[in-house]
């Protein structure tokens, strides 16, 4: 059994992360004028329940920070402040500041505290226009001369002197003296007496009824005198301040109707106020109505990760024991209207469910790594000098947990390099006719079969001229390269390619974009950017939508059985001789519908025969690849689609160039699963074919 | 048998301290998420004590209280309000809905246990 207060810990760390999210959903709703009580209520609770947790961690910076935070947004919250524009900005900046202390008291890292001073001191400020000098009442602050002199009653019934006067504080700048005159020797004092008084003297606009109220559940236990002190100011004292204090206020005694204390005689009370009530039956009604608006919130519970793992990892034996299954009983001839074969199929239609079910428990939506984009953008805007404008859209498009959690580096990279790259200054901007403000669109969408984000900006484009420039003087391309506009886009994910002469702190981070890329293609995704000079740039990124099943297409290429992806087949078509017109030696194109398609012999490519087939003996799958591109893919017959159950190459074996993954088919034989993109790509550069040959062999 | 305390708090972390000290006080402890729950909780059983938080989605603690002290079966069950406010109003308010006591977070684990025990009689 783990220590049971780290895991309370880790809790409450865990449910921080959930109300910063929630915090800044709420803020941002909040920035595009929603003004609903229940959002600022949402983003109040979110505060006051991280400020509450941290409380009994003892985390004093993050409790502080989220009582000032708090105590604005509760302006906001009985309307005494207006949520302008100006006033949200502010409290998004102050969520950020919130998730660093969160993440620095979790990670014990350092914070910025001048950040988080300044945050706090603007807060101060808050209901006053941002070019205006904050007209501080200077001489309308009074000061209050105060003594209080708890009786023992006080100390029984729990109370804590100390946080009386830290409440105190919060009117104003109070500095105490304790007064320990009335302290006896050792030998005579009471544990449970009452010797220490205080003498407080409170700089503030409040007016004596504020400060009664401080001591309101005790001022029948103490000697309690207020009044107004000259303009002389502070005393010099000691200044205590209480912490990690404790209260209990009893209520019973100020129950004047009620002389005996005896909380068991507050029903009584109550009892007669109810019965001066409507019916029963009316607050029952109540009650019941509004359980019912409560149902609409969907319920949830948490689970481990580890366990749908497990079930997907046994849904996923299930699928191949199925399909083993199938073949038997169709090797042993038994006839597909037999009671057997029919009972197979109905096991074979609850297994698919059963997949899809569970395949959905994981699915969650990109909202979750979007919503932390605002904040990178903010930050990366500020440390450029750029302004920016973020847009989401298909924040709700939904994917594979592990491919969620995979996606927030290579996206947070993305869109560093479209504020440091590509978009430009203000003053640039304008020059060239443009809004001061640049824009960052963010869109996730599903595209047959994957999940396709694009990072689009409006700023210069790629300088092409200056990247092909760079890439002959680092010896990426031959100075004679003819490449085309997509080309010289695209090579800036090449290893060895960096605008070194101007590495900045933002996107450079030591990462360049091959790291990116070769992360991305690690997952089966692919990145690609496209630009249109004066336009702007848009990255565009790829990934399978879950990384445990595919559909796939499966085909036989000399002999060897191979698994097509169903995302990327477009339709399948008989090759008639006529429309086949040699391009070199290995390569074909085939004429389809006016147009001409690279055709590419995949048993050939992968390297399991020198020979092409001939196109009019074999099968052709017109297949689209990124960034719509087309080819092409020969192979000599195929066998029916199929869900595969995706088993790592590289984990079991290593990464193989053509080759996405594997999978275990129902005869338990081990097929590869092609890399389609990669297929066409190395078909056209001549790449490495002996690869996946070679791994056979071995 | 022991003392059964219902703690209605929206924090996951705030409810697994309370019953962690709780527990360890000797005491049976139920829990709910919010007010709502909380009553969902209170239609199956009758703690000896609540501590109920104050700001919570779904019903507040104020709306959970006043629910609490309509119910004939229920009202007599003392209610210790365990909050981070310390607005004077809503302490006020808390009075007003029924109340029994007001505890100010972070709690001392064995101040609350001693407050749980004053009341629970």
């Amino acid at each position: 059994m783990q220590d049971p207060m780290a895991e309370i810990r880790a809790t409450f760390f865990q449910e921080c992360e959930e109300q910063l999210a929630a915090l800044e959903a709420g803020l941002i709703a909040m920035e595009s004028g929603a003004s609903e009580a229940e959002t600022v209520n949402a983003v109040f609770r979110a505060v006051h329940s991280m400020k509450g947790g941290a409380g009994i961690f003892s985390l004093d910076a993050l409790v502080r920070f989220a009582h000032v935070f708090e105590t604005a947004l509760d302006k906001v919250r009985s309307g005494d402040l207006t949520a302008t524009p100006r006033v949200v900005g502010i409290f998004l900046r102050a969520a950020d500041v919130l998730a660093d202390l969160v993440r620095a008291a979790r990670d014990g890292g350092a914070v910025d505290e001048q950040r988080t001073a300044a945050m706090a001191a603007e807060f101060e400020h808050l209901d006053t226009p941002g070019d205006a000098v904050a007209p501080l009442a200077e001489d309308g602050v009074g000061s209050w001369e105060i003594v209080f002199s708890p009786r023992a009653e006080l100390y029984a019934k729990a109370n804590e002197a100390a946080l009386l006067l830290r409440e105190l504080g919060r009117l104003g700048e109070a500095r105490v003296t304790l007064d320990t005159s009335r302290l006896p020797d050792l030998e005579a004092i009471d544990p449970e007496g009452a010797y220490l008084s205080w003498n407080i003297s409170l700089q503030s606009d409040c007016d004596e009824a504020e400060i009664r109220n401080v001591f309101e559940f005790v001022e029948d236990d103490c000697e309690l005198t207020i009044s107004r002190a000259g303009v002389s100011g502070f005393a010099p004292g000691t200044v205590i301040t209480g912490d990690n204090g404790f209260k209990f206020e009893f209520f019973a005694p100020m129950m004047e109707e009620e002389p005996e204390p005896e909380p068991a005689a507050i029903p009584a009370t109550v009892q007669a106020e109810a019965a001066a009530e409507a019916p029963r039956n009316a607050v029952v009604e109540a009650i019941a109505a509004k359980a019912e608006s409560a149902t609409a919130v969907s319920a949830t519970i948490r689970v481990d990760l580890d366990r749908v793992d497990r079930m997907i990892d046994l849904v996923g034996e299930l699928v191949i024991n199925e399909a083993m299954l199938s073949q038997r009983v169709m090797e042993a001839g038994i006839a597909r209207a037999s009671g057997v074969a029919m009972a197979l199929e109905e096991l074979e239609h609850l297994t698919r469910e059963i997949q899809d079910s569970v395949m959905a428990i994981r699915a969650q939506p990109v909202r979750s790594v979007f919503q932390r984009m605002p904040r990178l953008v903010r930050e990366v805007a500020a440390q450029t000098g750029k302004q920016v404008r973020l847009l989401t859209e298909g924040e709700g498009t939904e994917v594979d947990k592990t491919v969620i959690e995979r996606i927030s580096d290579p996206l947070t990279h993305m869109i560093r390099n479209a504020i440091d790259h590509g978009l430009e200054t203000p003053e640039k901007r304008v020059a060239a006719g443009k809004p001061e403000e640049g824009t960052v669109k963010l869109t996730a969408l599903h595209r047959s079969g994957r999940i396709v984000l694009e990072v689009a900006d409006d700023g210069a484009g790629i300088n092409r001229a200056r990247v092909k420039q760079k890439a002959i003087e680092n010896g990426v391309i031959g100075t004679d390269a003819q490449l085309t506009d997509d080309e010289i886009d695209n090579l800036i994910f090449l290893p060895g390619f960096s605008t070194a002469a101007k590495i900045s702190d933002i996107s450079g981070r030591g990462v360049g974009m091959d790291v990116v890329r070769q992360s991305v293609q690690a997952l089966g995704g692919r990145i690609s950017i496209s630009s249109r000079p004066g336009l702007g740039s848009t990255f565009t990124l790829s990934l399978p939508l879950t990384l445990a099943v595919l559909d796939g297409m499966v085909v036989s290429a000399r002999g060897h059985t191979l698994i097509i992806p169903l995302g990327a087949i477009v339709e399948t078509l008989k090759p008639r001789g006529q429309d086949v017109f040699p391009l070199d030696r290995d390569t074909n194109l085939l004429a389809l519908r006016g147009g001409y398609v690279p055709m590419v012999d995949v048993a050939a490519s992968l390297g399991y025969c020198e020979e092409l087939l001939e196109p009019e003996q074999g099968v052709a799958l017109l297949v689209e690849g990124e960034g719509g591109v087309r080819a092409v893919l020969l192979v000599d017959a195929i066998h029916g689609q199929r869900q595969v159950v995706i088993k790592s190459l590289e984990a079991n074996y290593r990464a193989v160039s053509g080759i996405a993954a594997a999978t275990v088919m129902g005869d338990g034989r081990v097929a590869l699963i092609l890399d389609v993109d990669a297929v066409v790509r190395q078909a056209r550069s001549e790449g490495n074919r002996v690869d996946a040959a070679a791994m056979e062999a071995s | 048998m022991s003392t059964t305390v219902l703690t209605v708090d929206d924090s996951r972390a705030m409810r697994d301290m309370l019953r962690h000290s709780l527990v360890a006080a000797g005491f049976r402890v139920l829990q709910a998420e919010d007010g709502m729950h909380g009553l969902e909780v209170l239609a199956q059983e009758t703690p000896d004590v609540i501590v109920t938080d104050i700001n919570m989605p779904r019903m507040d603690g104020f709306g959970f209280i006043e629910a609490v002290r309509k119910d004939e079966a229920r009202r007599a069950v003392p209610v210790l309000v365990l909050t981070t406010e310390v607005d004077a109003a809503k302490k006020q308010r808390a009075r007003a809905a029924g109340a029994t006591g007001w505890i100010v977070k972070p709690f001392d684990p064995v101040k609350l246990v001693e407050a749980i025990r004053r009341v629970a009689a």
